[in-house]
C-alpha cells in the first residue's frame, strides 16, 4: 500500500509561566519528535493516557495549533508551510471527527446546513450537487432523510455523532481524524458508531487517524498502533504485534490494566502496577521519561534517554530493555529481541 | 439478614409533561461485605437508586412515591431528615464520578477529610487532622501527613479520587456507593483505584455498591450485579452466571457490544454487535409493556402487551423478560 501520510520528528510546544505573568517562560514539549506513517486505506491508531499529547499530535497534523517543527506530508505535499488559498485547500482533504458531538455542532443549524458547511466553505460545488451529496451523506451515515431540517439538540448523542461523521465526510477528504470519536457516547451506542466507522472505510476507500485512549477499541479498529507517553511514542507495530507482543513496558502495563469481562483470563493475568504519576512535562527527566514508574527500570534508564529502534520488522520500541517485561498470559514471548 | 434491603422502590420525578416513574418497582438486597453493580446505561436510573437510599433526591422535583428502603433492619423511607445526615457519611458513604467537582477548590484536602470526623465522630481538631493524615495514608498517598495541607487543584485526577474515597470511609461506613468511580480517570489509575478499593473491602468490611456502565468494571469488582433498564430492573444475578449466560436481551447487549481485549488477538474481526436505538424517553417509562421491545431482536407481540413478569433460574438469578427462558 502506499504512503498517504508521513509525520516526521513533529513537534509542539507549549509556553507557560509558573510564576505569574512575568515570570520566566519555559516550554511544555506536548509532542516530541513524533515519526510515523499512514498507509492509504488503513487505520493508525495513536493511543495513550490522558496528557500523552496524542490529541495534540493530530491536531498539528490537521494545521489546527502550530507545529514548532518536524515535517507532515500528504501525499508528497509538505502541509506545515501551507498558507492562505492553499491551506483551505488542505481543509477538504484533511477533516476531523470530534470527541464530543454536544459541543462540536452549532447549536443554531439545522442539521443538513452542519453537513453542507464544509462543501460551502471548501468547494465550489453548484447549490444542487451539493444537496444532492448532503442527500448521500445522510444515507450513508444512518440518518433518515426527515431529519435534515432538525436541530442537533433534537439529535441523540449518537446521531449528533452521525452528523459529525457525515460532515466529515463530505469534501470526501484523504485522511479522516478520528479524535475519540465514541469516548462521549453511551456503550450501547459506541458499537453502533465502530460499526459506521468501519462500514464507510470498506465502502469509501478511507484512511483513518484514530485517537483513542481505549484499548478495547483501539483494538478493534486499528490495523497499525503507536503507543504515546508524555508527548513520545514509546511503541509502533501493527495490530497483532503490538497486542500479543507488547516491548514495552508501559506498553505492557496499559494491557494489563484494562478489566477483563472474562474472569479466568482475570486471574490468570498478573497485572502489572505502574505506581506514582507521569513526571512534571515542564521539568522531564534526563533519561527515559517512564523510569520513575516503570518496574524494570535500571541505571541506564534515568540517564540515557531511549531511542525508537526496530526489534522485529515493522515493531519498534522505545526501550533500553524492550521485550522484558512479558504479560504472564501473553503465552508466546517476543522472538526478535535480545 | 441483609444490609440493604430494597423492596418495590418507586421513584418518581416531575416533569414538564408529568410525573414519570424514573424507579419503577426495583428491589433488591445487599449483604454486608458483599459487592454488587448497579450497571446499564445512562438514564437508566442507576444513580437515581442511590440518591433514593441516600435521600438525596432533588427537592421539589424527586420523591420516593412507595416502596421501602431497609437499612440494618431501620426503615429509611419517611426517616427524618435529621436521621438521614447521621446516616449519610456516618453509615452509608458515596464518592463520585467527577473527582474534579466533588471536592471544594477553596479548603485544604486535610480540612475537608478532618470536616468529616468532627461532625460524624466529634473528634477534636487535632485528632481529626490526624485521622486525616491515617487515612491519606491508608488510601496510599505518598508522603500522606505533607500532602494534608495541599489544595485539590495541587493533586492529579487520580490522587482526588483517593481523597474522595479516604472521605467517605472516615467514619468507616458499613456501605460504600461508588458512582461511576472511574469514568474520569485513565485507565492505569483506573486499576490502581479498583485495587485500592478491593483492598479496602477486605481490610474494613465495606459492602460496596458500584455504579457502572463497563461490564469489564463489574468483572472486576462486583460479587452479584443488577442490569436496570429504564427504571426497572432486566437481571439480577452471580457475575459469573450473567456474563456466562445472559437471560435478558439487555444484558447480552450490554457485554457484547463493547469491544473487549482479546488475548491473544487474532486476524478475525467480527462486526460489533449493536444494540439499536437509545434509551426510552421519561415520558414513556412506567408503561405496561417491556420498556427495551423497541431495541429487543427478540420482540415478539407480547412483548407490547404487558410489562414482562419475573424469571427465576435457580436461587437468585432472575430475569424481566417474556423471552427468558428461550434465551
Amino acid at each position: 500500500m502506499s504512503t498517504l501520510l508521513e509525520v516526521r520528528d513533529l513537534r509542539v510546544q507549549f509556553a507557560v509561566r509558573r510564576r505569574g505573568i512575568l515570570g520566566p517562560k519555559s516550554y511544555l514539549r506536548a509532542v516530541d519528535d513524533v515519526s510515523f506513517t499512514v498507509a492509504t486505506g488503513e487505520t493508525m491508531a495513536i493511543v495513550g493516557e490522558s496528557g500523552s499529547g496524542k490529541t495534540t499530535a493530530a491536531l498539528a497534523i490537521a494545521r489546527l495549533v502550530n507545529a514548532a517543527g518536524g515535517s507532515v506530508s500528504l501525499e508528497g505535499e509538505e502541509l506545515l508551510d501551507l498558507k492562505g488559498e492553499d491551506l483551505r485547500r488542505l481543509r477538504s482533504k484533511v477533516q476531523f471527527i470530534f470527541q464530543d458531538p454536544y459541543s462540536a455542532l452549532d447549536p443554531r443549524r439545522r442539521a443538513e446546513a452542519l453537513v453542507r458547511e464544509p462543501l460551502d466553505a471548501l468547494t465550489d460545488k453548484s447549490p444542487e450537487a451539493k444537496q444532492q451529496i448532503v442527500a448521500e451523506l445522510f444515507a450513508a451515515a444512518g440518518l433518515h432523510p426527515e431529519q435534515h431540517r432538525l436541530f442537533p439538540h433534537q439529535f441523540s448523542g449518537g446521531q449528533r455523532q452521525r452528523i459529525g461523521i457525515a460532515r466529515a465526510l463530505a469534501t470526501r477528504p484523504k485522511l479522516v481524524i478520528c479524535d475519540e470519536p465514541v469516548s462521549a457516547l453511551d456503550v450501547a451506542v459506541q458499537a453502533q458508531i465502530l460499526n459506521l466507522l468501519r462500514r464507510l472505510q470498506a465502502e469509501y476507500g478511507l484512511t483513518y487517524l484514530f485517537i483513542s485512549h481505549d484499548l478495547g477499541v483501539v483494538q478493534h479498529m486499528s490495523d497499525h498502533v503507536a503507543v504515546m507517553y508524555m508527548g513520545r511514542i514509546v511503541e509502533y507495530a501493527d495490530r497483532i504485534g503490538l497486542f500479543n507482543r507488547p516491548q514495552h513496558p508501559y506498553t505492557a502495563a496499559l494491557l494489563s490494566a484494562v478489566p477483563d469481562i472474562d474472569r479466568l483470563n482475570q486471574s490468570q493475568r498478573e497485572r502489572i502496577l505502574i505506581p506514582g504519576d507521569p513526571p512534571d512535562p515542564v521539568n522531564l527527566p534526563k533519561g527515559c521519561r517512564f523510569a520513575n514508574r516503570c518496574p524494570i527500570a535500571r541505571d541506564i534508564c534515568s540517564a540515557r534517554e531511549p531511542a525508537l529502534t526496530e526489534i522485529a520488522a515493522g515493531h519498534s520500541a522505545a526501550c533500553h530493555f524492550p521485550g522484558e517485561l512479558v504479560l504472564r498470559s501473553h503465552h508466546q514471548p517476543s522472538s526478535g529481541t535480545a | 439478614m441483609s444490609l440493604l434491603r430494597v423492596r418495590n422502590l418507586r421513584i418518581e420525578l416531575r416533569t414538564r409533561d408529568g410525573v414519570a416513574p424514573v424507579i419503577d418497582d426495583v428491589s433488591f438486597d445487599l449483604a454486608g461485605g458483599e459487592a454488587i453493580s448497579l450497571v446499564g446505561e445512562s438514564g437508566c436510573g442507576k444513580s437515581m437508586t442511590a440518591l433514593g437510599v441516600m435521600g438525596l433526591l432533588p427537592q421539589q422535583v424527586g420523591r420516593i412515591a412507595s416502596g421501602s428502603v431497609q437499612f440494618d433492619g431501620e426503615e429509611l423511607v419517611g426517616a427524618s431528615e435529621r436521621r438521614m445526615r447521621e446516616i449519610r457519611g456516618n453509615e452509608i458513604s458515596m464518592i463520585f464520578q467527577e473527582p474534579m467537582t466533588s471536592l471544594n477548590p477553596v479548603y485544604t484536602v486535610g480540612e475537608q477529610i478532618a470536616e468529616v470526623l468532627r461532625t460524624h465522630q466529634g473528634l477534636s481538631r487535632t485528632a481529626a487532622w490526624n485521622a486525616a493524615g491515617d487515612l491519606l495514608d491508608a488510601v496510599r498517598i505518598p508522603n500522606a501527613r505533607s500532602r494534608l495541607s495541599d489544595y485539590p487543584f495541587q493533586m492529579s485526577g487520580g490522587q482526588r479520587q483517593r481523597v474522595m474515597i479516604a472521605i467517605a470511609l472516615a467514619c468507616r461506613p458499613k456501605i460504600l456507593i461508588a458512582d461511576e468511580p472511574t469514568t474520569a480517570l485513565d485507565v492505569t489509575v483506573q486499576a490502581q483505584i479498583f485495587d485500592l478499593l478491593r483492598d479496602l473491602r477486605r481490610e474494613t468490611g465495606t459492602s460496596i455498591i458500584l455504579i457502572t456502565h463497563d461490564m469489564g468494571a463489574v468483572a472486576e469488582m462486583a460479587d452479584r450485579m443488577i442490569v436496570m433498564y429504564a427504571g426497572r430492573t432486566a437481571e439480577v444475578g452471580p457475575v459469573d452466571a450473567l456474563i456466562r449466560h445472559p437471560r435478558h436481551p439487555y444484558t447480552r447487549g450490554l457485554i457484547s457490544c463493547v469491544p473487549h481485549i482479546q488475548i491473544p488477538l487474532t486476524e478475525a474481526r467480527e462486526d460489533l454487535t449493536e444494540v439499536g436505538g437509545v434509551v426510552p424517553s421519561l415520558s414513556e417509562f412506567g408503561a405496561d409493556a417491556c420498556l427495551f421491545a423497541s431495541r429487543c431482536a427478540h420482540r415478539t407481540a407480547e412483548c407490547d402487551s404487558g410489562r414482562p413478569g419475573t424469571v427465576s433460574f435457580g436461587p437468585d438469578h432472575t430475569a424481566d423478560c417474556w423471552h427468558a427462558e428461550a434465551l
